[in-house]
């Protein structure tokens, strides 16, 4: 690849993308062994593989565009919380296998619009990392989707959970899509979409699902939460801790 | 609280395009699209297949195990309903 000038925006940007896969493929990974039935362990460990794959892809990436050495592993495993692009939802604990559900599907309903987005994007690299993604991301949405109507239209237990699950993580949706300058620098390069123009695409994605699911959607709220500007939630750091511990205990190991 | 067992699905995969679909094992789950699913989860996730069935275990009559000897061995010793006393001309290679 020819050395070309990056925009921190654009560098931002990828991180964003690379953390958002790298914390909730983590989450995910936390169901491996607990899932309800042996069919959806494998299918939550499935799923998050895709996602930490998709983050190996994308923090090589950020590294070389970023040019000062860095590599997959000390991207995901040597930075310092603040240092953490996700969105906050990604990072909240699974709680139960409804919530987890009502994210993945949130979730991969968003990033299945915004990898059809950057499948044209002008960086080469990221345009083949969003062909292959998005292969990914809408068999979550629709493996989600499914077990979203399931539990929401589902037994009296399964649908307090779901209802419970879509009130808890609803406010953080908020965050997809507020506006930011990163955004508006990557949209005008032709890099990606800003995340804002995503909103009504991923409101028709979303509310038929819910409602065929008999899920009541909570009304708007002033809540924001700002993990894409590296301010994060209370349950960041342990899941860092966990997250970090064998490569800060043997630094460089490997397999 | 009250429990309820998901069906049982018996899952078939087609490894290439032009072969048949193999049984290749079974799934629990709670209706036929899910249990695509978990089957497209559990079974194809080492590129072993492009298609998939699957079939609800109780769908499926089976014979019986112990009618075997009435069934099965009759044909143990007709060897003339095997083609192994005919000469094979070169071109019929798949026989």
């Amino acid at each position: 690849m020819t050395q070309q000038m990056t925009s921190p925006e654009h560098i931002e940007y990828v991180l964003r993308l690379g953390d958002n896969a790298l914390i909730l493929g983590q989450r995910l990974s936390e169901w491996c062994g607990h899932a309800p039935v042996l069919e959806e362990d494998m299918a939550l460990a499935n799923m998050s593989l895709d996602l930490i794959g998709q983050a190996r892809m994308l923090l090589t990436h950020a590294g070389r565009l970023e040019g000062r050495g860095r590599d997959e592993d000390q991207l995901a495993f040597l930075r310092t919380e603040p240092n953490y692009r996700n969105l906050t939802l990604c990072e909240l604990p699974n709680q139960d296998f409804a919530r987890t559900m009502v994210r993945n599907f949130l979730y991969s309903s968003f990033q299945k619009l915004l990898w059809e987005r950057l499948m044209t994007s002008s960086d080469a690299e990221l345009a083949a990392i969003a062909a292959k993604s998005i292969k990914e991301a809408r068999y979550h949405a629709q493996h989600a989707g499914d077990w979203v109507i399931r539990l929401g239209d589902g037994t009296a237990e399964s649908h307090a959970r779901a209802q419970g699950a879509l009130d808890y993580l609803w406010p953080y949706t908020a965050e997809f899509f507020a506006a930011t300058p990163v955004d508006d620098t990557v949209a005008a390069a032709g890099v990606g979409p800003a995340w804002s123009e995503l909103e009504t695409a991923w409101e028709a994605l979303v509310l038929p699902v819910l409602a065929e699911a008999t899920l009541t959607v909570p009304a708007r709220t002033p809540f924001r939460s700002y993990g894409k500007f590296g301010r994060h939630s209370e349950h960041m750091g342990h899941l860092l801790a966990e997250m970090q511990i064998m490569q800060r205990t043997y630094p460089g190991a490997q397999w | 609280m009250e429990r309820k067992e998901w069906p049982l699905w018996e899952v078939f995969v087609r490894s290439r395009n032009g072969l048949d679909h193999k049984h290749c094992g079974s799934v629990h789950a709670p209706d036929a699209k899910l249990a695509l699913q978990v089957a497209r989860d559990v079974y194809t996730r080492r590129q072993e297949g492009v298609s998939l069935w699957v079939v609800q275990a109780d769908h499926i009559v089976a014979s019986d195990p112990d009618a075997k000897p009435e069934l099965f061995d009759p044909a143990e010793d007709k060897i003339y309903r095997h083609p192994t006393f005919y000469q094979l001309p070169d071109e019929v290679n798949h026989m």
